[in-house]
């Protein structure tokens, strides 16, 4: 790897695609801001071409690009480009009440299924074994999909208390189906079995996407003269290495949030805030706590199906820059729609006719921005609308507050303005520099982590020494992953006793991240 | 009436209400049926004054840890498998599947059963709403035995049960449910329709779908069509401020507060919790208690929110109905009253301590 020099940050947003460089002591030598693209790509190729284009200092410095973006989600979502899937369960003879994929919307399950199963096997709580595993209808549920399937995806019930028959399973389809990618449930999901299986045959699914990104992303970089190691950021606000990448693309799932959160951080310092980011279209509201996107402890829904792999705990409204206000026959309407990255044509401000949050801003002195008026007919709606702006992000932010107490909040994002200078619960709000491009920041500054999540039997030196375990391996796993050592940290740690066994057992989550190692 | 894909969303949403916020999570068994009723078709719901009155009823229900169903689902025929023992011992057929519990997953599971046995589904259950325990039943109520309860698991195991009352059969059914793998599925308290029809909540499977039409059909305010529908109390609308929970011997314990928002902003209603919302205070008076049944809404939905997902910031609105009379019987408050619960309390009807509508207590 070669050493850190400067870095290249790219965040694909819903309006926007930013681009950001930073120096060494994390320095903004470069910025950009371009207009989404349908496809992605060629958004993300603009907004690498831009950023770099005005660097004084040679750009062959950037040594490393991380790249934050929504190709997962727009894959799910278009139902496009998804790898036919092999879905296997191993649960028989218990779990068949629901079968796999039984709920999906009709069209993404025929675009993703080349077949489904449930085998004997599968763990119980206490981690015996159901029935022991049919290794027998697993090769030939495999033999059955060669052909069709360009990946598999296997569940057991109880994997996050044991991934034996998991383990086990995966050989056997190895040896049917070659070097096929298998997603595997206990690296996935948590507790809940359809949730997991769905979390996992998506990841699975989008193992192409995965690749055509990838290949993507190294050829704009190449295109700008540039050749430096790549990263994807993903949904907890720490990177992955392409390889790792690859194996787990549903992680990319959130990440911009994720990134957003972790720019925060860094522009201001704090590790405890609540981070509000507006966009053009939607507004995120979210939670740091010690430095990292507090996660969700409830399921989250892609594309119509119930997950249960992590991800940061948001509440989202319909509410951003481009939003455009009505007025009807029930006063005054405030979106959903957006005007999007067409703002800058449509706003009033820009000389356009359709009334927007933004307009709304800057009637009301919040924001300096275009060079047309507001017309003084237009502007009781337009502070009606910001009024009703003001109270759905009060109840946004007391809505992801754990507690009464009053907090401190960061806004950023590029329609941040519309955040009011208090707001109820609140201690404190900080409008850092770089505001609007915190999301491209979050990715280039992000930090690398190594994660243990299993059950651990407790032996002679009992709790004590599985916590001992569990950490050192999590820090091992960062390191291995690019972390410094140095300053590698553990960033979460839980453990929640198993209760009814003979043998006294916990499960423990250990999470150890530092910055990428220079 | 005939269950199908068309009212078993509704009927989901009814049985999570009527759960007083226990009771287990209902979409896993909503997802069962609704692929029971696609694979078996759809389930007809009888009335008990449509059967014999000699006619077998034969209650059913899952036993064991919520959190564990989630992870092992259950593979669908287990109590159609254990109808011929239950008919065996009785000498006389099941006429009729009856839910054991309405409130929250158990009312959704006989529907997965009906289907696969071809049985009638009886309008009516033991409970109606959630109690964590076997024997808090109506039927016990009622004296009606609980002799025998058979027990199964997914791999096919049977285990008889006859115990010398209905705490002895808890504690046998709940070791057995542990060494199945923390899950099991059981039938007690068979009796005669002639029995049933004063042992047990009846009318509570059209109710459940009742509530859920209503909560369905009136996407703007769906609290108000819940709350004339059920002839609820509205004992506050606010949000939650403060959760106060632990989980001990896999039983959740605490306490939650609210405090009112616009129209009644200054006052904090505060529910003991077990399980279930047990008891509503306000200003250190009872606003409502069990056996009525006390459920925390999402004020903009009408979704019931369970006890162990209760959260600071939810906006929610506090409702409380009538529990069916049976409960009200002094055998009932026994079983089921505040003091069965450890609170030194008289119980009074939800609608004696707020009569004369919902604004304030008479």
């Amino acid at each position: 790897m070669p050493p850190l020099d400067l870095r290249l940050g790219i965040d694909v947003g819903g309006t926007n695609t930013d681009a950001v460089v930073l120096d060494p002591n994390d320095r903004l030598l470069a910025r950009a801001k371009v207009p989404t693209t349908p496809d992605v790509t060629t958004g993300i190729a603009r907004a690498i071409a831009s950023a770099v284009e005005p660097l004084e200092v040679d750009r062959r410095r950037i040594t490393h690009a991380m790249l934050g973006t929504t190709h997962a989600t727009n894959a799910v979502l278009e139902r496009r480009r998804l790898h036919r899937v092999a879905v296997l369960r191993l649960g028989a003879p218990a779990t068949f009440a629901v079968r796999p994929l039984f709920g999906w919307p009709e069209d993404l399950r025929a675009a993703v299924s080349a077949g489904e199963a449930i085998v004997e096997g599968g763990i119980e709580f206490d981690g015996r074994e159901i029935v022991p595993l049919a290794a027998d209808d697993v090769s030939r549920f495999a033999a059955s999909v060669a052909g069709r399937a360009q990946a598999v995806a296997i569940s057991s019930v109880f994997a996050p208390v044991s991934a034996d028959h998991e383990l086990a399973a995966r050989d056997l389809v190895r040896k049917e189906l070659g070097d096929v990618h298998v997603s595997l449930s206990h690296e996935i999901g948590s507790i809940g079995l359809l949730e997991r299986e769905n979390a996992t045959v998506l990841n699975a699914a989008l193992a192409g996407v995965a690749q055509d990104v990838a290949r993507a992303f190294r050829s704009a970089l190449r295109a700008c003269d540039l050749d430096p190691v790549t990263y994807f950021a993903q949904n907890d606000g720490t990177l992955m290495d392409l390889e790792y990448a690859l194996r787990f693309p549903v992680l990319t799932i959130g990440s911009g949030p994720a990134n957003s959160i972790r720019g925060a951080v860094h522009l201001t310092g704090m590790s405890d805030a609540i981070v509000v980011d507006v966009g053009g279209t939607s507004t995120d509201v979210g939670v740091v706590v010690r430095g990292f996107p507090r996660e969700s402890s409830t399921g989250v829904e892609i594309g119509g199906i119930k997950t249960n792999f992590r991800m940061p705990d948001l509440v989202t409204i319909a509410l951003g820059g481009g939003t455009i206000v009505r007025s009807g026959s029930e006063g005054v309407t405030v979106g959903p729609d957006s005007v999007g990255y067409r703002l800058s044509e449509e706003g009033l401000v820009f000389g356009g006719s359709t009334p927007t949050l933004t307009d709304a801003a800057v009637a009301a002195g919040r924001l300096e921005l275009g060079n047309h008026a507001i017309p003084a007919g237009l502007r009781a709606l337009l502070d009606a609308a910001l009024a009703r702006a003001e109270a759905a992000l009060a109840d946004a932010v007391d809505r992801v507050k754990t507690s009464r107490e009053p907090r401190p909040l960061i806004a950023v994002g590029g329609g941040s303005a519309l955040v009011p200078d208090s707001l109820p619960g609140v201690s404190d709000i900080r409008r850092p520099e770089h505001f609007d491009v915190a999301n491209a920041i979050g990715a280039a500054i992000a930090s690398v982590s190594g994660e243990v999540d299993r059950i651990f039997n407790l032996g002679p030196g009992g709790r004590a020494a599985a916590v001992d375990e569990a950490v050192s391996e999590a820090r091992d796993r960062a390191v291995a992953a690019g972390a410094s050592p140095a300053t590698v940290e553990i960033v979460e740690l839980e453990e929640i006793p198993l209760t009814y066994l003979i043998n006294p057992a916990v499960r423990i989550r250990a999470k150890a991240a530092g910055p990428l190692d220079t | 009436m005939l269950l199908d894909a068309g009212n078993l969303r509704a009927m989901a949403i009814g049985c999570s209400i009527l759960g007083a916020g226990g009771g287990g999570d209902t979409s896993v068994g909503l997802l069962a049926s609704l692929q029971a009723v696609e694979e078996f078709g759809p389930v007809r719901v009888v009335d008990l004054d449509e059967l014999d009155d000699d006619a077998l009823v034969m209650p059913c229900g899952g036993i064991g840890a919520p959190l564990i169903w989630i992870e092992k689902i259950d593979r669908g025929d287990e109590i159609p498998r254990i109808i011929p023992i239950v008919e065996r011992i009785h000498g006389k057929p099941v006429a009729a599947l009856m839910s054991a519990e309405i409130g929250g997953s158990n009312g959704l599971s006989p529907v997965v059963w009906c289907a696969r046995s071809g049985r009638p589904l009886v309008d009516a259950d033991g409970m109606g709403r959630a109690f964590p325990e076997v024997p808090q039943v109506t039927m016990e109520v009622a004296g009606v035995s609980p002799n025998p309860a058979v027990m199964t698991d997914e791999r096919g195991n049977v285990i008889i049960f006859d115990g010398i009352d209905g705490h002895w059969m808890e504690r046998m059914e709940r070791a057995a449910a542990v060494e199945f793998g923390g899950q099991a599925y059981s039938s007690e308290y068979q009796m005669t329709v002639a029995q049933a029809k004063t042992a047990t909540a009846r009318g509570t499977v059209s109710l459940a779908i009742r509530i859920g039409e209503a909560v369905l059909a009136a996407p703007r305010d769906p609290v108000a069509s819940l709350v004339e529908t059920l002839g609820a109390t509205v004992l506050i609308e606010g949000k939650i401020v403060d959760v106060e929970r632990r989980i001990t011997g896999g039983f959740v314990r605490g306490s939650a507060a609210i405090e009112g928002l616009g129209p009644q902003a200054g006052r904090i209603l505060r529910l003991e919790i077990q399980n279930e919302n047990l008891i509503a205070l306000e200003d250190g008076e009872v606003r409502a208690s069990v056996p009525d049944i006390i459920t925390v809404c999402d004020t903009q939905t009408a979704t019931a929110i369970h006890t162990e997902r209760l959260r600071y910031g939810q906006r929610v609105t506090v409702i409380a109905f009538a529990c069916d009379p049976i409960w009200r019987t002094p055998a009932g408050l026994e079983l089921a009253g505040p003091r069965a619960f450890g609170y030194d309390l008289d119980y009074v009807p939800v609608e004696a301590i707020w009569r004369g509508g919902t604004s304030a207590p008479a």
